[in-house]
């Protein structure tokens, strides 16, 4: 920390703002600003795919289509191969208040549905280790001709994963803006210590060692790199914050933001961003000073 | 600490640390048989020289012949590709970056085209030395005013060095290399840029530098200068001739 607390003296002799030093603050924003929506990206998908994959998944339907006069034979007897199944937690087939509500939406509520053939609908949820989905088809075919079994998890299962590799995605994204980030700082400290010859040369001249003319760019960068992140973090916290709201938009997508202690995340994006421009400047402070006599 | 004479109002060029090395004869700078050559061909060979502390040099030579070369040798900005330098004791291939450093700092360097750090005023380009090596800039305040005073910049104090001319900058540059009171002043042809008065003005204070133990050593070809100065103090007459470094006759 002795670098924040600064030997001012070591960042007086490099020139004022430098044309690459704005550039640094710039791209670290820039980059800040991305992290900070890679990572909304990352954590969104990463709950989709939890909140699919462990909620929605517990739960198929059987749905049961029958005439009028065998329809509660049939429920009975597909209610009795539930109890007997391994794996099945609680089976129980919905009220015709419930269908009702459940097809509202598409037909109104005004619809007739005691003379329409309705299927009855039959929930399942599972237990943790879940049932073996082709036995039990297999088992219903041959006790209840009229029933047949959704499984939801079949169409389910490449959502899961597509919502699971975005997440990756958005990691992989992170990763490669943070090293973009080290890239552009490592170019702008190299420019910056070009555009400095002569004052490296004085320093040289009068007795500083490399780790005194190193620590004058580094702090700078360092620095100007933390101010950009945190300006750029800002400005995406802000601007997911006026994104809209996901439970006005359809509770379908859990839309982007940060929930719980992720909310914390982007705070990190700064420090961070400080800690990839302070070994980058470093690095090629080292490197340039080490061609010098 | 003795304050005595004219030294006392310049309490910033009063230390002597190295009179025990003196009284033993120990050298500041030492050469064996040292050679460097460029790329292809060879431009300093077979170069053997003691610098003795409080002697007072002159090196000349035609321009081209490597006195330049020299002198970088004799503060460890180049490496000899042949025999051996060392600066105080200490061999300068066994010195690793911060040790040149840290030699530096007892060896004031003052060039003929000299380089500041343009956007800060004078007074802190002169105290940089002091700034770099960590030493408390407060109690040297009064130390630079005086050493300013002495130089005759005290009222360009806050000017850029862009504002100055050739001779304030010689200056300015000599005022740089002594504010650590270093053992050893290299100047490479100080007087360059600088018409006679300010030349003479120049070689007073080196001389005045001389007589308070530094070891001086100037590169010039402008043998009116060493005239000059021969009759202050007793210097001795290097000459790089043919890659090789001979003594001068007193003749100059």
């Amino acid at each position: 920390m002795a670098l924040l607390a600064g030997d001012t003296g070591a960042d007086r002799v490099v020139p004022p703002a430098g044309f690459t030093v704005r550039l640094t603050l710039f791209s670290a924003a820039a980059m800040a600003l991305l992290v900070v929506f890679a990572l909304a990206l990352a954590l969104a998908s990463g709950r989709l795919a939890a909140s699919w994959g462990e909620e929605l998944a517990r739960t198929s339907t059987i749905r049961i289509s029958a005439p009028v006069d065998q329809m509660a034979g049939q429920t009975a007897a597909a209610l009795r191969v539930l109890q007997t199944t391994p794996g099945v937690g609680r089976a129980r087939a919905l009220e015709p208040s419930e269908q009702r509500a459940l097809l509202e939406p598409w037909f109104g509520p005004d619809l007739p549905l005691d003379t329409l053939p309705i299927p009855q609908l039959i929930e399942i949820i599972e237990t943790g280790s879940g049932y073996d989905t082709q036995g039990l088809s297999l088992r219903l075919q041959a006790e209840v001709p009229g029933a047949v079994l959704d499984d939801h998890t079949r169409w389910r299962r490449p959502l899961v994963r597509a919502a699971d590799a975005l997440r990756w995605l958005g990691w992989g994204a992170i990763l490669l803006i943070g090293g973009t980030m080290a890239a552009m700082i490592t170019l702008a400290a190299n420019a910056a210590l070009a555009a400095n010859a002569q004052v490296i040369a004085v320093l040289r001249l009068v007795g500083a060692t490399d780790t005194y003319i190193a620590r004058a760019f580094v702090r700078r960068f360092t620095l100007r790199a933390g101010l950009g992140a945190f300006v750029g973090m800002l400005l995406g916290l802000v601007l997911l914050i006026l994104m809209p709201n996901p439970d006005a938009a359809g509770a379908v997508l859990t839309g982007l933001g940060f929930r719980g202690w992720h909310r914390a995340l982007p705070f990190l994006v700064p420090p961070l961003a400080a800690a990839v421009a302070f070994a980058a400047t470093r690095a090629a402070a080292r490197r340039v000073l080490a061609g010098l006599t | 600490m003795s304050r005595s004479g004219t030294i006392e109002t310049r309490p910033m060029l009063r230390h002597n640390k190295r009179v025990d090395d003196r009284e033993q004869g120990a050298c500041v700078i030492e050469l064996d048989n040292v050679a460097y050559s460029y790329g292809g061909g060879e431009l300093l060979t077979d170069i053997s020289l003691k610098l003795a502390p409080g002697s007072f040099h002159f090196l000349t030579g035609p321009s081209g012949a490597g006195k330049t070369t020299f002198l970088r040798l004799c503060y460890g900005a180049l490496i000899p590709t042949g025999g051996q330098v060392r600066l105080f004791g200490q061999d300068v291939r066994e010195m690793d970056r911060d040790a040149v450093a840290v030699s530096r700092r007892r060896i004031g360097v003052v060039h003929q085209d000299c380089q500041f750090l343009d956007h800060l005023p004078l007074s802190e380009n002169v105290s940089l030395p002091l700034i770099v090596s960590g030493r408390d800039r407060l109690e040297e305040q009064v130390n630079l005013k005086e050493l300013l005073t002495w130089v005759g910049l005290r009222d360009r104090a806050k000017a850029l060095p862009p504002e100055l001319s050739g001779g304030e900058r010689q200056r300015a540059a000599l005022a740089r290399a002594v504010i650590m009171s270093p053992d050893v002043i290299l100047a490479d042809e100080p007087t360059g840029n600088v018409d006679w008065e300010m030349s003479q003005r120049l070689l007073r204070l080196l001389v005045e530098l001389n007589r308070m133990g530094k070891t001086i050593m100037i590169a010039t070809h402008d043998l009116s200068l060493i005239r000059a100065a021969k009759s202050h103090v007793q210097a001795r007459v290097l000459r790089i001739s043919n890659r090789r470094l001979q003594l001068a006759g007193a003749d100059l």
